[in-house]
């Protein structure tokens, strides 16, 4: 869509209003304006139809007229064209904004706290991740979506772990957690995951975890040094890093490593998928996309798949989350429209209608949407990614927390974690150096 | 009405044009018509080139959150990265050792293109031109699939003759490698129809008097090749080193930067600050920190190009 058709949209959006407003007894088939959406664009084919249908049904209701542009991902377009609309303060009325993308635009974001509130009101706690990256000086300035929202727990080879690693993942984690049997939930530690790691290595089926820059790498290990309590910097922009738990959890990172084929450093956020779909790999952590494109392009692999939480450390179990946001741009002519709008796609009856959609790959961001029936009828085979939305212990989190946002952005986006293990594991430097290392570049991040 | 019209009509437009006015006499210089034909370029370049120029580097005096003019302090915190330094010393090797080996290909495959019979000589051209005419993007990706870390093609080929596979994109080094590679094998056809084109404007009488004189055929090469297309060498050496060092597709669609930073170039190292973790102002001053530098080399160049050709003339 070119900004010269934009501002023409937007244009006949205002006079379509005026008209409206001067002439209340005659009302066209849009008599409300225009609404137009930047969305990103689903991976899972069929997944935008979803959307599609929310913003026909809606529009036709309240006599807007709304438009959707879908915009890849790929080579973080969207972001560009997020940057791009920012600048030149003219662009759509919403965009959709991944990971860090709010707090970025926050300034030229419409807040948007009755909305937000209202929906916690509605469905309960909100995700601490979604707040931690919309709600900025106490101000929402994006509402989570459920489309392309995602946590990143572990997809197994079930068959491959009871023949060689002598765990049944399905016994431990079955598709209903009133079954969950605490102490066999509580064995399923990192511990046991480098352990497991190791008799699938020598089995010939290694895990695959990326060790590169991209968020599948960043996430995992996100999880990881969680769980071993490691903070890299608080919230009052003091450096942690240089701790016992780093060491910790570094080493745990170094036998997982060296479990796992040296290609992961080279690894974008579809090899680890490649890896499993291929049928060499016993197990990575993802949101189902690797499982569901297995059932297209693999089938026996995706029988043997399982989705299910993370491992724990001493200080909990945590899955990297990633949740998408709607934002409601400063310069949108059609505001309350827009919120109204998002108001209807985040209620319980929509989010269904596109996690259906999605094949159970989009997560809404409230906990008392979990259990949506999609997570329990997914096949083959049944209930295979009932373990994706975060259940019994396990808590999402993301990379660069607790430090303020502005400075998490430059962790996350700089990877500094996944490099720390690259440094010390396939460079071979001493721990202390890596930290010193680390150390340098989070001061770098605090630049005001 | 009509009479008094066409009365008017029958005096005025003679005399008019007896004598033009002005703005008729400015319109019709040849000056003027020059520079009108040139208009919409340079509105172009000012709108896509200069405007994007200027902003880039007022962008690049602001503070994060593009709220504060804070002069060079980007500059200054970049220079005092470490990892900004390894930034500037991939990119300078990368620049450099892709135009010398793109130079160095160029300049060899023209000299055989050239020795070939004319009737085939135009074939070879074409074919020889492909990986500069195809869309990098996509030419690069069909290298990454050949590199690819666990399916590589490469590997696949390496395996099925009894050697080890070798880690294309997952060693940083061998990273280094590849991306380099690609980028001489994208860049080096358009060295070789420049040199061509150098080549085919020697005069071959030179060429005839160096025979007679005895002159063996790196002689001739030595005291006049070179020398003859030194200016053209000149010129596309300092094109290229400004494209290459500015390359971005390659390391973006092939190592993202990664492992370890290790193939970082200035383009992706800004994209990364500037879009991926949304400080535009420091991406601004990453991408223009070459600037001068390059500008430096670009007015030594020109002046050895300006200087041979008086020389010449």
């Amino acid at each position: 869509m070119s900004s010269l058709s934009r501002r023409s949209v937007l244009k006949t959006a205002a006079l379509g209003s005026a008209a409206a407003v001067a002439s209340p007894y005659v009302s066209g088939a849009y008599a409300a304006g225009t609404l137009t959406l930047g969305c990103w664009d689903h991976w899972v084919p069929g997944a935008n139809k979803a959307l599609d249908k929310l913003a026909q049904d809606w529009g036709e209701k309240n006599k807007v007229e709304v438009k959707i542009d879908y915009i890849t991902s790929q080579g973080e377009k969207d972001k560009l064209t997020a940057a791009a609309e920012a600048q030149a303060g003219t662009g759509h009325d919403i965009m959709s904004h991944r990971d860090w993308n709010i707090r970025i635009h926050q300034d030229k974001l419409e807040p948007l706290d009755d909305l937000v509130n209202g929906l916690i009101k509605q469905y309960g706690p909100i995700s601490p991740v979604a707040e931690y990256l919309a709600k900025i000086k106490g101000t929402w300035r994006g509402v989570p979506t459920t489309v392309g929202s995602q946590v990143k727990p572990c997809c197994s080879r079930f068959d491959l772990y009871k023949e060689h690693a002598g765990i049944d993942v399905r016994d431990m984690f079955p598709a209903d957690e009133k079954k969950w049997d605490k102490a066999k939930v509580d064995s399923w530690t990192w511990d046991k995951y480098v352990e497991s790691a190791q008799k699938l290595h020598k089995a010939g089926f290694p895990v695959g975890l990326p060790l590169g820059q991209t968020s599948d790498a960043v996430d995992w290990v996100g999880g990881l040094f969680n769980a071993y309590g490691v903070v890299m910097v608080d919230a009052k922009d003091n450096i942690k890093i240089n701790s016992d738990e780093t060491r910790q959890a570094m080493e745990i990172a170094r036998k997982i490593t060296e479990s796992m084929s040296p290609d992961v450093f080279a690894w974008d956020d579809a090899g680890n998928n490649r890896w499993l779909i291929s049928g060499k790999g016993a197990g990575i952590m993802n949101p189902p996309s690797a499982w569901a494109v297995a059932k297209r392009d693999n089938p026996k692999v995706a029988e043997q798949c399982w989705t299910h939480p993370v491992p724990r450390g001493p200080k909990g179990r945590f899955v990297g989350q990633l949740p998408q946001f709607y934002g409601v741009w400063q310069f949108s002519k059609n505001k309350q429209a827009a919120k109204d709008f998002l108001t209807y796609i985040s209620q319980k009856e929509a989010v269904a209608s596109l996690v259906e959609a999605s094949v159970g790959y989009d997560l809404p961001s409230f906990k008392s949407m979990y259990d949506l029936k999609t997570w329990n009828e997914v096949e083959p085979p049944k209930g295979t990614v009932y373990g994706y939305p975060p259940r019994g212990d396990e808590q999402t989190s993301i990379v660069g927390a607790p430090a303020r946002s502005e400075v998490g952005a430059q962790i996350y986006n700089q990877a500094i974690n996944t490099v720390m293990i690259s440094k010390f594991t396939q460079g071979k430097e001493k721990l202390d150096d890596v930290i010193k290392w680390a150390e340098n570049e989070l001061q770098g991040t605090l630049r005001a | 009405m009509a009479d008094t019209v066409q009365t008017w009509g029958s005096t005025v437009p003679d005399k008019a044009a007896a004598k033009p006015n002005k703005m008729q006499k400015f319109l019709r210089q040849r000056s003027t018509i020059a520079f009108l034909m040139c208009l919409p370029l340079i509105l172009i370049i000012i709108c896509l080139v200069i405007y994007p120029a200027f902003y880039s580097i007022y962008l690049s005096m602001l503070n994060k959150s593009q709220t504060r003019f804070i002069g060079l302090g980007n500059f200054a915190f970049l220079i005092s990265r470490d990892t900004f330094w390894q930034v500037v010393a991939q990119s300078t090797i990368f620049a450099l050792s892709a135009v010398f080996f793109k130079a160095l290909i160029g300049l060899i495959t023209a000299h055989l293109v050239n020795n070939l019979p004319v009737k085939g000589q135009r074939k070879w051209r074409g074919m020889l031109l492909v990986p500069w005419v195809i869309p990098l993007a996509l030419s690069t990706l069909g290298w990454w699939w050949m590199f690819d870390p666990t399916n590589s093609a490469f590997n696949y080929t390496l395996r099925s003759l009894g050697f080890e596979g070798i880690p294309w994109l997952s060693d940083p080094y061998w990273a280094r490698f590849s991306v380099i590679l690609v980028n001489v094998w994208y860049g080096a056809p358009f060295f070789l129809i420049m040199y061509l084109a150098a080549l085919k404007s020697v005069p071959e009488q030179l060429y005839e008097a160096a025979s007679i004189d005895g002159a063996s055929a790196w002689q001739k090469f030595i005291h006049i090749t070179l020398p003859m297309m030194r200016n053209i060498i000149a010129i596309t050496v300092l094109f290229s080193l400004i494209v290459t060092f500015a390359n971005f597709d390659i390391v973006q669609i092939m190592t993202a930067g990664g492992p370890r930073n290790m193939t970082h170039m200035f383009a992706t190292y800004s994209f990364l600050l500037g879009i991926r973790s949304g400080d535009l102002p420091l991406g601004a001053a990453t991408s223009l920190f070459m600037f001068p530098i390059l500008g430096i080399a670009a007015v030594f160049i020109l002046r050895g190009v300006r200087k041979r050709g008086r020389e010449i003339g």
